[in-house]
């Protein structure tokens, strides 16, 4: 869902830049005053792991194919504000170094899997654990809903700036974008729930770290 | 030198990293939502090249060009994830 350089207009990739700088400035706040010595190889082996997994597109019907975002398992894992973070230096990665994702592009890619990628899959992972009282079953189900939720409301943003910059009109945009993402946000949450299945079966403190 | 979890977190990160070449190269959502709506020709050309399409320049053959693109992108991610960690909190007055 990397956003190329040519599909935004300069309004829409001008704000979307401030408010992921405001949100990442606040994380960079934040995630200094909170974070604790074991959070760190996690921060680290996150970001690592979603970039591999991002490069491994699955493919979905019709010749279309999807891969892991990642947004929902480094807010699970991590808490939102360092979910964002993880995904921005990602996102920031691809872009400067491997062309994916536009540079002018890079606040609203931020935007759409960091921002509302890690805060859309992180509440909705509390509220349905918490629900099902973060038994195993019930963090592995949460956290299929949250990253499929995660994926479907990056997709929505992503193609709400689309028809914003009129590129695309919303009508045609939505439904599409929607559509595709219904399908490869079933693939984020098997792959979310098997990593998180990994991490409760071989470490499971690190979920108990403080999510910030 | 004991093993940490991380060693083996970051293990598991590398040997994604390798399976990339199995990837389908099909177009993903958005690239193909752009396709179907007929705006895919207005993606710009990226200004500047440094490992594009996840394949490492100057390497012939592609499953290597790739493998070696995924490895150094592991290594960086790692490297920027621990590093600002660190730094964050080193300076931000961090608690355990």
């Amino acid at each position: 869902m990397h956003i190329p350089d040519g599909f935004l207009n300069v309004a829409t990739a001008a704000s979307t830049y401030m408010v992921s700088a405001g949100g990442v400035g606040f994380a960079l706040k934040e995630v200094g005053r909170k974070l604790g010595e074991k959070h760190i190889p996690l921060v680290g082996v996150t970001g690592a792991f979603i970039f591999a997994a991002q490069m491994l597109n699955f493919p979905i019907v019709g010749g279309t194919s999807g891969h892991l975002l990642g947004a929902a398992l480094a807010a699970i894992l991590l808490g939102p504000w360092t979910g964002l973070l993880v995904m921005s230096c990602v996102l920031l990665v691809q872009s400067l170094l491997f062309q994916d994702g536009g540079l002018l592009a890079l606040g609203a890619n931020v935007f759409n899997m960091g921002v509302v990628g890690c805060f859309v899959g992180y509440f909705v992972y509390r509220g349905v654990a918490s629900l099902l009282r973060y038994s195993r079953k019930g963090i592995l189900t949460a956290s299929f809903v949250a990253a499929w939720g995660a994926v479907m409301a990056a997709s929505i943003f992503c193609a709400l700036e689309l028809a914003i910059s009129g590129t695309s009109p919303l009508k045609v945009a939505l439904p599409a974008m929607a559509g595709f993402h219904a399908l490869i946000g079933i693939g984020e949450g098997a792959i979310t729930a098997a990593v998180l299945s990994f991490v409760l079966v071989t470490r499971r403190d690190l979920l108990e770290l403080r999510k910030i | 030198m004991k093993v940490k979890w991380w060693h083996i977190g970051l293990f598991i990160a590398l040997s994604v990293a390798c399976l990339a070449p199995l990837a389908s190269s099909s177009p993903d959502g958005l690239e193909r939502v752009a396709e179907d709506k007929g705006f895919w020709d207005k993606a710009l050309e990226p200004p500047y090249q440094v490992i594009a399409d996840y394949m490492f320049p100057g390497v012939e053959n592609e499953v290597l060009a790739t493998i070696i693109a995924g490895l150094i992108g592991v290594l960086i991610l790692f490297g920027l994830g621990c590093g600002i960690a660190w730094l964050l909190r080193a300076t931000g007055r961090g608690s355990a």
